[in-house]
């Protein structure tokens, strides 16, 4: 198999479009200030939120298109990996903060805090946090794939207790002892590598970050749904049991692709907090999470291509309805639920999931 | 100078009991007009004359007369020779006549006089002022006097007299019992052993901390050992006793909390754990019935509590007729795709919470609390629980009751029984499902409205305020076993009384994680929860 063979048109078309936009992107954001196709830096940056977006939809897509498994806290993993990277951020802020404080950040000053908490070691360290981005969110969705998949948790249940999960995680985090600013969460970063992050190049930087993480993860998804891990994966979705009754580990299965999509969501977490900078407990409610599934049910489910075109196309529709009509821009996404599920259950992208009624 | 003389010669006339000259002060009462005149001299044994003439007086307003005294409230206009209370308005400082209680317009604040008193007098007044309460006809100012007197440290002998003298002829059984407290309060001090040991022995059953406080006194300083032995173990006896009901306490707590869990959840019992919909909505109609309750209120302005009351059926309508239209238009399109229901519901749940904050307002809104919710249920020293939480607590129960007899006797629960256990069997003996699962999720919505009205009681009432409870509810489903409301019952309650003792020593927001954890751990261990389904249904 050739590393070609496996990408559909739609796949090439769209990692196409990525490819073009991302150089458009850059190219126009370079032209000098004044220029009539100049992009300003913060078009770039909210293109590049929008790709992390898109990386996190992706994430969902793998385990809700192709395994069944309906996460409603996906938003939980998504944050963890952005909280690594903004404790990272921090400790790069080093003797910049208020109270100029070499190691503690801030908040830890602020709160009377003499030394750094252990889990705080090692995160000045770049390595250590990109190892980190990849094991934190891993490690939470395989425990906690152990536990849910092992006994068989599944469907609502599953989806119930995901949520339940994320919200835990919301109430920890707002709290000041468990060492992550609370209720303020980690902001107020200064630079990336040593890369001021006010500066337009860095922006651009992140942004190419983002697409070429996209491009990879699109990648390696659409090799592993096309694999024989897949196909198995899609039998599971559609019939457990039997599958199950086949030999198949459907457990191990499960928490392995369950976690290498927290992997993902982690990995677009840890991208989406320099560009925004800022990462707060409320990126784990439970609405967050949910929003994610939207835009993959709105892009179409078990496509891959309409988790990406449904997370940047809600996401920019939203960015301009909030701009516009605040008020409105909650109709519009409770309508665009209602329409999606009564009337494009197979969203924009419409192929391929088959029409399959379960038994209730 | 000349003033003296003419108070002197104002003194010797009210002693001899003749008007020549004006008093100071013009009530229409003579012997009270005489009393302020003692007591506005200056010299204090002349005032406290004037106290006694004024307790002698028999005026119906003395008591309130001598606390504004004591507490310096009392005032007097010199040129207007009136008694009068201050009261600030805008415009400034308005005059009230003590006696007749009606305005007598804005005057300058150097025009209100103080009556002085010093110390000495102040708690003459106090004593005093207790012995004629301890005579009001009304029991409740009798207790309350007397609980006074209990929480005064410097209690005088007269006081304790005046207790003494009237507590064989006091019918009020909790101010006799007060009063006997009091009595043995102050034995407890009294120099002679066997006096505090039976005092001691007389106050082994009362709660009240200055019981506490003096028995704990005796226990480490007392000079003699046999009373601080007899008052170690009575200390300890009391405070167990105390331990005890406040682990009462918390169950109640437990409870309360465990009932609004109930609330919240029962209605979904009968959406999710009956007819299987996962209704992200739910906690959407919660906050639709809270708003009923706010627009009742403001329909009938001054009257809280009957609006409280109609709020509870046009709750349940509106909501149910809420819930009949989402299953008609669009969850009925949905069945047997519980993943898409879940979607569709959540896109009604943002719908109705922004109809919500655009028709009526973004912020939360003042649901009033009716007198009768208000106020708290005085069990005993150790033990005062708080009515709102008590009536919710009777109003979880009425509607748990009420539901489980339509489910269990009445056509409608049969049908949905059928439905839910075999649609297409129920169908075919002519169960018109499609009708039984609109009334159906009208229930389940109608419940959650009453949920709404009560939680209006309890918690801020806006539009964020069904999220609160979404999560919860589920859990409280799943946990008990769905399709089993004695299951919701039992979990959502135990789940209050779990939460309520892990609080203390976690504090309020880890005790809900930890509570999150375990439920979450659970249902890997029991996926079916605490009831689950058994047989055919089962498998559904």
């Amino acid at each position: 198999m050739t590393a070609r063979s496996f990408l559909n048109t739609q796949d090439k078309f769209v990692l196409a479009a990525l490819v073009l936009i991302a150089v458009a992107v850059v190219v126009f954001n370079s032209l000098p200030e004044g220029h009539v196709l100049h992009l300003p830096t913060y078009s770039v940056t909210l293109f590049g939120k929008y790709l992390t977006f898109a990386l996190l939809a992706l994430s969902v897509d793998l385990v809700w298109g192709y395994l069944g498994i309906l996460s409603l806290g996906h938003g939980a993993f998504f944050a963890l990996g952005g909280y690594v990277m903004g404790m990272h951020l921090t400790r790069e802020i080093g003797d910049r903060g208020v109270y100029a404080n070499p190691v503690l950040p801030d908040f830890m000053v602020f709160l009377n805090w003499n030394e750094l908490p252990w889990f705080w070691l090692g995160f000045d360290q770049f390595w250590f946090t990109v190892l980190m981005v990849v094991l934190v969110p891993g490690l939470a969705a395989f425990i906690f794939g152990w536990f849910a998949f092992r006994s068989r948790v599944t469907g609502v249940y599953l989806s119930i207790i995901t949520q339940a999960f994320t919200y835990a995680l919301m109430l920890a985090f707002f709290r000041n002892e468990m060492g992550f600013g609370g209720n303020n969460g980690l902001t107020d970063f200064k630079d990336v590598l040593g890369f001021s992050l006010r500066s337009d190049a860095t922006r651009r930087g992140l942004f190419v970050a983002s697409a070429v993480a996209l491009f990879i993860a699109y990648v390696i998804c659409r090799r592993i749904v096309t694999s024989r891990l897949g196909l198995v994966s899609i039998a599971i979705r559609d019939q457990e049991d039997r599958v199950r009754f086949l030999g198949h580990h459907v457990d191990y299965i499960k928490i392995s692709l369950f976690a290498f999509s927290a992997v993902l969501a982690g990995i677009a977490g840890a991208l989406y907090v320099p560009q925004v900078g800022i990462i707060n407990p409320g990126e784990f409610s439970p609405l967050n999470s949910i929003e994610i599934v939207v835009w993959v049910a709105i892009g179409g489910r078990a496509t891959l291509y309409g988790a990406v075109l449904g997370a940047i196309g809600v996401n920019y529709a939203k960015t301009w309805l909030t701009g516009a009509a605040p008020e409105l821009w909650l109709f519009a996404l409770g309508g665009i639920f209602l329409l999606v599920t009564l009337f494009f259950p197979k969203g924009v992208a419409g192929v391929s999931w088959p029409s399959k009624r379960t038994t209730r | 100078m000349q003033r003296m003389f003419a108070v002197g010669l104002c003194l010797i006339a009210t002693l001899s009991s003749t008007s020549i000259c004006a008093s100071s002060i013009e009530t229409g009462d003579e012997a009270l007009d005489a009393a302020f005149d003692l007591l506005l001299n200056k010299n204090f044994n002349i005032k406290k004359q004037g106290l006694e003439a004024l307790v002698e007086s028999g005026h119906p307003k003395t008591v309130e007369l001598l606390e504004g005294v004591v507490n310096g409230t009392l005032r007097y206009l010199r040129t207007e020779k009136k008694l009068v209370w201050q009261r600030q308005s805008s415009e400034g400082l308005i005059a009230i006549d003590a006696l007749a209680d009606d305005e007598l317009g804005l005057f300058s604040k150097r025009k209100f006089k103080r009556i002085t008193v010093n110390n000495k007098l102040r708690s003459d007044i106090r004593s005093r002022l207790a012995g004629l309460q301890l005579d009001n006809p009304d029991p409740q100012v009798r207790l309350n006097a007397v609980q006074k007197l209990m929480a005064d440290d410097e209690i005088s002998d007269v006081q304790l007299e005046s207790i003494a003298t009237r507590i064989d002829s006091e019918s009020d059984q909790p101010t006799k019992d007060a009063m006997a407290l009091v009595l043995s309060l102050a034995k407890l001090r009294d120099p002679q052993e066997d006096v505090r040991l039976a005092a001691l022995d007389s106050v082994k059953n009362s709660m009240t901390p200055q019981v506490r406080q003096r028995v704990a006194a005796l226990a480490s300083s007392d000079e003699s050992a046999r009373v601080r032995e007899v008052a170690t173990s009575i200390q300890t006896r009391i405070e167990r006793r105390i331990s005890n009901w406040s682990k009462v306490e918390t169950i109640f707590f437990g409870l309360s909390l465990g009932s609004v869990m109930v609330l919240a959840a029962i209605g979904l019992a009968i959406t999710f754990g009956v007819m299987g919909v996962i209704n992200m909505a739910h906690g959407e109609l919660i906050m639709l019935g809270a708003y009923t309750t706010y627009l009742m209120q403001q329909l009938m302005p001054g009257q809280p509590g009957y609006a409280l009351l109609l709020s509870i059926p046009a709750a349940f309508v509106l909501t149910g007729l809420v819930g009949i239209v989402i299953e008609r238009s669009v969850i009925r399109f949905l069945y047997g795709r519980p993943l898409e229901t879940l979607l569709a519901t959540f896109g009604i749940s943002l719908i109705l919470q922004q109809f919500v904050r655009t028709t009526i307002s973004a912020q939360n809104v003042a649901v009033v609390t009716p007198e009768f919710l208000s106020g708290v249920w005085q069990l005993n020293e150790a033990l005062s629980l708080t009515l709102n939480r008590v009536y919710i607590f009777g109003f979880c129960l009425v509607v748990f009751a009420v539901l489980l007899m339509v489910v269990r006797f009445t056509s409608l629960g049969l049908h949905v029984r059928a439905v839910s256990q075999n649609r297409d069997m129920a169908r075919a003996i002519g169960i018109r499902s499609g009708r039984v699962d609109a009334l159906t999720f009208g229930l389940g919505a109608g419940i959650a409205g009453l949920a709404g009205v009560a939680l209006s009681q309890l918690s801020n009432v806006g539009p964020n305020m069904g999220q609160a409870y979404i999560v919860d509810s589920f859990l409280v489903v799943v946990f008990g076993g769905v399709g089993n409301l004695w299951g919701t019952l039992i979990s959502g309650l135990s789940l209050g009384v779990i939460n309520k003792l892990i609080e203390p020593w976690a504090g309020a927001v880890l005790a809900k994680i930890l509570l999150l954890v375990f439920i979450i751990l659970f249902i890997q261990k029991r996926p079916r929860g605490l009831f689950p389904q058994k047989g055919r249904a089962a498998e559904q």
